[in-house]
């Protein structure tokens, strides 16, 4: 990675040049270049207005981008300073997180998007300028270079304005067009320049191609392009000029033939290469250049079909040597396409299935994963013939090829001997070694994939990513083969939206809560400010289900523009290994980045305390904040110190259990920084749980009336907690279908089935445990009450309580009980936790406590 | 020809008891699911429908089986599972994740072992890499990923549940019992405990996510099914390869359960304790007695047995003590007595010692102080006798206070058994002041 130096570590001087044009209204002094000059060296940058510069920022590595508009001094302040207006480009990186997933794909290392969000800050201090850099805009079927010695280019391909990802507009692109020329005029060496489209097209040409070249734009997008030899590709930009449309038209109807309208073909083709080919990535190649000469005849292709007739004339044998000659033909051709349709769909089509799925063992239904699977690493397995499957594949072939090819174009002649070998070495590795207990029925290939990244790195450099970028493993469960059986009977729909993870429409019983967070949330949005709130209740009241559905309110007007976009973050100190990896977690959630606690600590401080250039209000859900307490507080200070900040412009919503929290573990700096805004949620009262259960169950009639009431009544005099209704329902429903004798027609749900299961959930088994215990047992359990009743304590030695127990079973007729089987009982008892007991080791002299009431064992020993 | 005869059916006779002892003994010992479940027909079906639900129809769910040891918690579930599996549509679909709280003793550990179990992405061969926080991260993206209709429903059977909610914070157990409340991969968890308070340890926020559900197992049982236990747990099974031998075999159990001896036995052994556990180790040691010379259980046998597993344990060391540390022990008694519980300390006992060496010269040697020092030491040593603190290098031996962790009942019977027991030594127990 490049490291762009920041007047932190060398001294700059930024002085204008020429002379200024004063604009009158403004006070401005406009200038049209600038130049900087960096102490130590001899080196003077000149930016000019309409230039791409790197401007400091966060990150050092990475700098933002952006394109200067105007530069002029600010006249109106009293220090007059260096002033300039820029329109921004955005990194992958700094795209939200939760927003990445728009894009589709892999970004490229050194892509960017142009941003286009006029809410944007874009008045930037001059002096925060760095230098130059090169940005080269790409049609939207154009190849982003995979691999660039040069860093200082960047590539601009989509915009991004907060929502969606969009191919760059014509004007744009003009606009492009005219800066590359004039640098090209000006510095005519070192810069690699892009082919450049001509945005007249009509539009119903777009249409057409659209159609046509769904599958074959992702075969031309990835193709590498060719930043290497410049000029032979101006050459054959001329060329393609020449013919405008026809090398198009054929690569997408050979496409088309070849994925969709002949499966049969294909399939052919695919067991031909199957047979023959033992280099498993000449598939592609083959199928890509043989079709042509199945087609019409070519105009422009006089080498392409030659190159067909060759490649069809040859035996599997020259199939390697065939294979290296044939992608810098097919470059070319690529090309030529390339110039000739600017705006294609194509990134959206392309996108392959980045989540691998595990592999399915399963007999009755191996045969399709395991082309699935084998689409992604071995490709000669397939056996399938559906279209569709046939279609993946060819994408994912294509995706190999054009990291394939583009490695070739690097090290001009890669033997394709060695691709296969990385490639039959990842199979090797795909096998699992070990067969486990439960292995059998996971995810290989998770495994697998993982496997081959770590011990091949070096054979396979395409397919691990740079290490700068993070592997986005999707970490995930595999899924079943047979879908869930959908609820079939009333009472088993009614279990199904009683089930507590059942997301209703809406949250019955706390609007006015609701309200609240609202409010304060979008308040805070709208002033692009920041603040705390902390969020108080039982649990099972519905706070954190309640500020989700604000969330989620939010995100929607976010949407339809009605509140600024901001960016949610939920952490959660139960699900954190230890208090300081909230930093870790919002840093990782935050900006993707991953970093031991301090360092993120560090991070997230700079981030929130410094001026940003995209300002987005981050709102920050901090879910069981009691356990964040350390020793000094220093979390919780940090929390809720940032949102005081004007720059932070974050959020913080603090959901803990206890009402008087802050009162009563925060020092008071920490408690005086999270505010009075507070708000506590009630427990439910029982009309409360009643309207809940009532709103679940609307248009299922599986309750009696009288049931629900009742259940509300006995929650809402325990706890008032939600959950614990809704698992007394579903219980209840459960009970109602065992009881019920036709499983066909299950009544309603009545008050004796809720009783019962209330029953089960809340009634001490101390006493059934007691009744059924053994008769030495409850004679040991007499024996106790006896020694409490003699002593007077609540304690005993077990030594006096062996000989009450001797003394009761003489007096019962019962066999003498002997010290060792006594003991036995006792530790049994106490492993029930009926007794509290000492450890044994004590012997005769532990000490016996009862853990149940002396009532309760009278009462169980009565009968 | 008649002895070569007996002596070939005596072989067949060691084959065939060996073959019966052997799988006797697997039923006695393994857990094995094969083996009949009794008296918790109930439990169980609330249990196997639960699972159903889970592994069917993707909905989550969490329960506890509460029972004291030996109630037959685990072979519930094992045979639970068993059946499960066993559905067709069932057996390809689910996950299980076993975990024991004596085996994952943190967190750490057992997020480590989830993970491994569960295969997924991070583990390789054997191995877990990464740090605790990002195993914890990683497993929950991983569980957070799924849905209840497309995700592969993972059973979660926590053994000692109780030791689980020892672990700092609870975060596995709400980290579980959360995702089995919400809208994630379909989750059953399991949790095994012999505690009956263990909702009580379950921190405010973590009970308020588990369902409450819960399966006791009680050994409600009475005696006539104990018997019938006794009977099918003895029973060799249709299977057993020689026909005419399980006939015979199985008549003579019959024979046993309606013995009046035996009854008596069981019952003696049913009062101690309704663990089905103890049952098997009491017809272990019968099953022991079997032989080729005496190829059939009978009565003797279950009483010697039983007669082994009530033997008190430490009357039997008391019988191999020598007779100047029988006459310590009667000294501590004595002291015992006087004195009110007491601690004593060795010169006490000396004395006490001396006192009835003095009057009884003839019968017991006078010994030595540091002889006698020596057995007060043994028997501290085989723990008849505790210090009231921990031994510490400055206090002198002589005066360190101790306690004698034996009864007096069980002092006299040892006594009774001792065998040549010196008479004034036996009067001496049964009165301290007999030398007057």
């Amino acid at each position: 990675m490049a490291y762009y130096p920041t007047r932190l570590k060398t001294r700059q001087t930024y002085s204008w040049v020429g002379r200024p044009l004063l604009d009158q209204k403004l006070h401005y002094h406009i200038y049209k270049e600038m130049s900087v000059k960096i102490e130590g060296s001899l080196t003077e940058i000149h930016i000019q207005v309409g230039q791409f510069v790197l401007i400091e920022g966060d990150d050092d590595e990475n700098p933002y981008v952006a394109k200067l508009v105007e530069l002029f001094e600010d006249d109106s302040e009293p220090h007059s300073k260096k002033r300039a207006r820029v329109q921004w480009f955005i990194r992958f990186c700094e795209v939200p997180v939760s927003k990445r997933h728009l894009l589709g794909r892999k970004p490229a290392a050194q892509e960017i998007f142009w941003y286009d969000y006029p809410a944007c800050n874009s008045n930037i201090n001059a002096e925060t300028i760095i230098g130059h850099v090169q940005v080269v805009a790409l049609g939207p079927d154009e190849v982003l270079p995979m691999d660039l010695k040069d860093e200082k280019i960047l590539f601009v391909k989509l915009s991004w304005n907060e929502k969606a990802f969009r191919p760059l507009s014509p004007e744009l692109f003009a606009e492009f067009d005219k800066l590359q020329e004039a640098a090209r005029s000006q510095k005519p060496v070192g810069v690699k320049t892009k082919s450049i489209e001509s945005p007249s097209r009509t539009t119903a040409e777009h249409a057409i191609k659209r159609i046509e070249s769904r599958h074959s734009t992702s075969k031309s997008r990835r193709t590498p392009s060719h930043p290497v030899t410049p000029r032979a590709k101006k050459k054959l930009e001329l060329n393609g000029l020449g013919f405008p449309r026809t090398p198009n038209t054929r690569i997408s109807q050979q496409n088309s033939g070849a994925s969709l309208d002949s499966p049969g073909r294909s399939k052919r083709k695919v067991t031909l290469s199957e047979i023959t080919s033992p280099t498993k990535r000449s598939q592609p190649d083959r199928l890509h250049t043989s079709s042509p000469a199945l087609k019409a005849p070519q105009k422009t292709g006089e080498i392409q079909s030659s190159c067909a007739k060759d490649d069809k004339k040859a035996s599997p044998d020259c199939h390697r040597i065939l294979r290296t000659r044939v992608p810098a033909l097919k470059t070319t051709e690529i090309c030529e396409e390339r110039t000739l349709t600017p705006i294609r769909g194509g990134w959206k089509s392309s996108v392959p299935s980045v989540v691998l799925k595990p592999e399915n063992i399963k007999k009755r239904e191996a045969e399709e994963p395991e082309a699935q699977d084998g689409a992604t690493t071995t490709p000669h397995r397939i056996h399938r013939k559906s279209s569709l499957l046939t279609l993946n594949r060819i994408r994912q072939q294509l995706r190999f090829l054009g990291n394939s090819k583009s490695n070739q174009e690097e090290d001009e002649f890669l033997p394709a001997a060695e691709i296969s070998d990385s490639s039959s070495e990842e199979e090797e590795t795909s096998i699992p070694p070990l067969p486990r207990r439960t292995s059998s029925r996971l995810s290989r290939n998770l495994c697998s994939s993982m496997k081959s990244s770590l011990q091949t790195p070096s054979k396979t450099p395409k397919k691990t990513p740079k290490p700068s970028t993070p592997r986005h493993a999707t970490p995930q469960i595999r899924s079943r083969n047979l879908a869930a059986q959908e609820p079939a009977s009333v009472l088993e729909e009614a279990r199904l939206r009683l089930h507590v993870s059942a997301v209703p429409e809406t949250l019955p019983c706390r609007e006015q809560e609701f309200q609240n967070i609202y409010n304060f949330v979008e308040s805070k949005l709208l002033d692009h400010t920041g603040g705390c709130m902390y969020i108080s209740g039982v649990p099972g009241t519905g706070k954190t289900a309640t500020v989700h559905e604000v969330i989620r309110c939010l995100q929607q007007a976010a949407q339809a523009n009605d509140v600024p976009s901001f960016q949610y973050i939920e952490v959660n100190g139960m699900k954190l290994t230890e208090p300081h990896q909230v930093y870790v977690q919002i840093l990782q959630k935050l900006t993707g980045q991953k970093a031991t606690a301090n360092h993120a600590a560090e991070l997230l401080a700079k981030r929130f305390l410094t001026r940003r250039s995209s300002q987005e209000t981050t709102v920050l859900l901090v879910d069981e904040l009691d356990l964040l307490w350390t020793q000094k507080q220093d979390i919780m200070y940090n929390l809720f110190d940032w949102p005081t900040h004007k720059e932070a412009q974050l959020v913080v919503l603090t959901i803990a259990n206890t009402m008087d929290l802050p009162e009563r573990i925060m020092m008071n700096r920490v408690s005086s920084r999270l505010g009075l805004t507070r708000m506590s949620f009630q427990p439910y009262t029982h009309s409360q749980l009643q309207q809940i259960l009532i709103s679940r169950l609307k248009h299922v009639k599986a309750f009696e009336d009288d049931a629900i009431q009742l259940v509300a009544r006995k929650v809402a005099a325990l706890s008032g907690d939600a959950r614990r209704c809704l698992d007394i329902c579903r219980r209840a429903t459960e009970i109602c279908e065992f009881s019920c004798q036709k499983p066909d027609s299950p009544g309603l749900v009545t008050v004796a089935h809720l009783l019962q299961a209330v029953d089960e959930m809340f009634s001490s088994s101390y006493i059934t445990a007691i009744k059924n215990s053994s008769v030495l047992e409850q004679s040991f359990l007499r024996a106790i009450l006896a020694e409490f009743r003699r002593s007077g304590l609540e304690e005993a030695t077990f030594q006096q309580v062996y000989s009450q127990h001797v003394a009761l079973c003489r007096m019962e007729g019962l066999p003498y009980p002997t010290m060792s089987e006594t003991m036995a009982v006792c530790s049994h008892l106490g492993s029930c936790r009926l007794l509290l007991v000492e450890s044994s080791r004590n012997d005769l002299l532990l000490r016996v406590r009862l853990n149940v009431s002396q009532d309760d064992v009278l009462y169980a020993l009565k009968e | 020809m008649s002895s070569r005869k007996s002596k070939s059916n005596n072989l067949i006779h060691a084959e065939l008891l060996s073959q019966v002892q052997r799988v006797l003994r697997e039923r006695f010992c393994h857990q094995s699911p094969h083996s009949n479940l009794f008296g918790v027909q109930v439990q169980y079906k609330h249990l196997i429908e639960l699972l159903k639900r889970t592994a069917i129809h993707g909905e989550s769910n969490s329960v506890l089986i509460i029972g004291p040891r030996g109630s037959g918690k685990t072979t519930l579930i094992n045979h639970a599972l068993k059946e499960l599996m066993e559905i067709e549509e069932v057996s390809e679909n689910v996950l299980q994740v076993h975990l024991n709280g004596l085996l994952q003793i943190n967190d750490k550990i057992a997020l480590k072992e989830i993970t491994r179990q569960l295969n997924l992405e991070n583990v390789v061969g054997d191995k877990v890499f990464g740090s605790f926080a990002e195993n914890l991260s990683f497993l929950l993206e991983a569980l957070k990923k799924g849905d209840r209709s497309s995700s592969c429903p993972v059973i979660f059977i926590l053994d000692e549940f109780d030791l689980f909610a020892h672990h700092k914070n609870q975060t596995l157990l709400y980290n579980l019992f959360d995702i089995s409340q919400s809208a994630q991969t379909p989750l059953a968890v399991i949790g095994l405990t012999c505690r009956l308070d263990i909702l009580e340890l379950l921190e405010k926020r973590v009970k308020s996510r588990f369902s409450h559900r819960q399966i006791h197992l009680m050994n409600s049982f009475g005696f006539p099914q104990y018997l019938k236990i006794f009977k099918e747990q003895l029973s060799l099974p249709a299977e057993f390869p020689d026909k005419l031998f399980t006939e015979k075999w199985n008549e003579s159990i019959q024979c046993l359960t309606e013995d009046r001896s035996v009854r008596e036995v069981l019952q003696k052994h049913f009062n101690v304790s309704k663990n089905l556990r103890s049952l098997h180790m009491l017809l272990m040691l019968a099953l022991n007695r079997v032989t080729t010379s005496h190829p059939f259980m009978t009565a003797a046998d279950m009483m010697e047995a039983h007669q082994f597993c009530s033997m008190d344990s430490k009357a039997n060391i008391v019988h191999g003590l020598s007779v100047l540390e029988i006459c310590l022990i009667i000294a501590m008694k004595h002291l015992n007595d006087i004195y009110e519980e007491e601690p004593f300390n060795f010169q006490m006992v000396y004395n006490e010692f001396q006192k009835f060496v003095q009057r009884k010269a003839h019968s017991v040697y006078n010994f030595e102080k540091p002889v006698v020092m020596k057995a007060f030491e043994h028997l501290q040593q085989l723990e008849l006798i505790r210090p009231m603190e921990r031994t510490s290098v400055n206090t002198q031996r002589e005066y360190q206070l101790m306690k004698l962790l034996l009864d007096n009942t069980q002092i006299m019977n040892a006594l009774q058994k001792y065998p040549n027991c010196p008479t004034d030594v036996r009067q001496w127990a049964t009165s301290s002041l007999s030398w007057l």
